[in-house]
């Protein structure tokens, strides 16, 4: 099934119907997804920071990323759980846009950056050696959902 | 409701900057984009704060140190988010002051601030008795539960001001 395909049995299904003709469902879908996002982004901050030497320096990375944990991937399941939904309501429009790819891409790279080089940054922060990889892999983390939150905000403007 | 605010909005509404943000192409979406992702950072740790109040996350870590690493960052933020703000409201004052999304989320914003100066006046005075606790006092507790719902009516109240449903001219 390629892409257009899925986005226009997506558009035309009941869901982004649903979604479509009420007036409150929308906005409501759009507030998780903006809750969402400042609790997914207090945790990716907070755990980067520490990486990068700021905020909570008084505890090790590692106890500051598994104490955020939970938040952080339950608010990743809201933001992807309503993104979906979003984009569902309008796939024709969103798949028909650059700046959608664009997020896409760089929410895939963030997710995957996220469960590979920032939990070993976690792993070996704090020894002696590698101290600019946790750093460049904090940076690189931090610019990528900063990506998937620029590219986010494209979507509508374009 | 107070004509004087409302002539004062009416006459912001025609100064030549008010009406370059509100026409120019890129400063207003860039500036609302700006508003929309710093609340990742005030509001993000500010989360992190009123969870550590209501005693569920980052427990080890005492309450005051928590506070004194976090408060320059949210402190940033929130002046980010003054700035652009208030950068978005001169945008579009007419429209903005007579909707009543935004003055549901203005409500909510003074009620936010008289949480934090209680907090901040009250339990708090007293935090090198209760700052290491993992379950804090109620009092702290309620003042992070009170913060959290503020907020989340804040950025919901704050997402629905682009919904003109209760506009006087609709």
């Amino acid at each position: 099934m390629g892409i257009l395909t899925f986005v226009t049995w997506l558009d035309n299904s009941a869901l982004a119907h649903g979604i479509r003709d009420s007036r409150w469902l929308f906005p409501v879908i759009e507030a998780c997804h903006l809750l969402g996002l400042a609790v997914l982004g207090g945790c990716v901050l907070i755990v980067n920071m520490r990486l990068l030497g700021m905020g909570l320096r008084g505890q090790s990375a590692s106890e500051v990323a598994s104490d955020v944990k939970p938040f952080m991937l339950t608010s990743l399941a809201v933001m992807l759980v309503s993104g979906f939904l979003l984009f569902a309501s309008e796939a024709i429009k969103c798949s028909d846009n650059t700046a959608f790819w664009v997020k896409m891409s760089c929410l895939a790279l963030a997710i995957i950056a996220t469960f590979t080089i920032q939990n070993r940054a976690i792993q070996i922060e704090g020894r002696s050696r590698g101290a600019f990889q946790v750093k460049l892999a904090a940076l690189v983390s931090v610019l990528l959902w900063a990506g998937v939150g620029v590219s986010g905000r494209w979507i509508g403007f374009s | 409701m107070f004509p004087q605010i409302y002539h004062f909005v009416e006459w912001l509404d025609q100064t030549p900057w008010s009406v370059a943000l509100h026409e120019s192409i890129w400063a207003y979406p860039i500036i609302e984009s700006v508003h929309v992702l710093c609340l990742c950072l005030f509001l993000g740790m500010a989360i992190l704060l009123d969870l550590r109040l209501l005693g569920i996350t980052l427990k080890r870590v005492p309450v005051k140190e928590l506070a004194d690493r976090l408060l320059p960052w949210t402190i940033a933020g929130f002046i980010i988010m003054v700035i652009t703000g208030v950068l978005l409201f001169y945008g579009i004052p007419v429209r903005t002051y007579t909707n009543i999304f935004f003055r549901i989320k203005v409500a909510l914003l003074i009620l936010a601030g008289l949480n934090v100066w209680y907090f901040h006046s009250g339990i708090y005075t007293k935090v090198a008795e209760w700052g290491r606790d993992f379950k804090p006092p109620s009092k702290a507790r309620m003042a992070g539960m009170a913060s959290l719902i503020l907020w989340a009516g804040i950025v919901v109240a704050g997402r629905m001001i682009a919904y003109n449903w209760f506009d006087k001219d609709h």
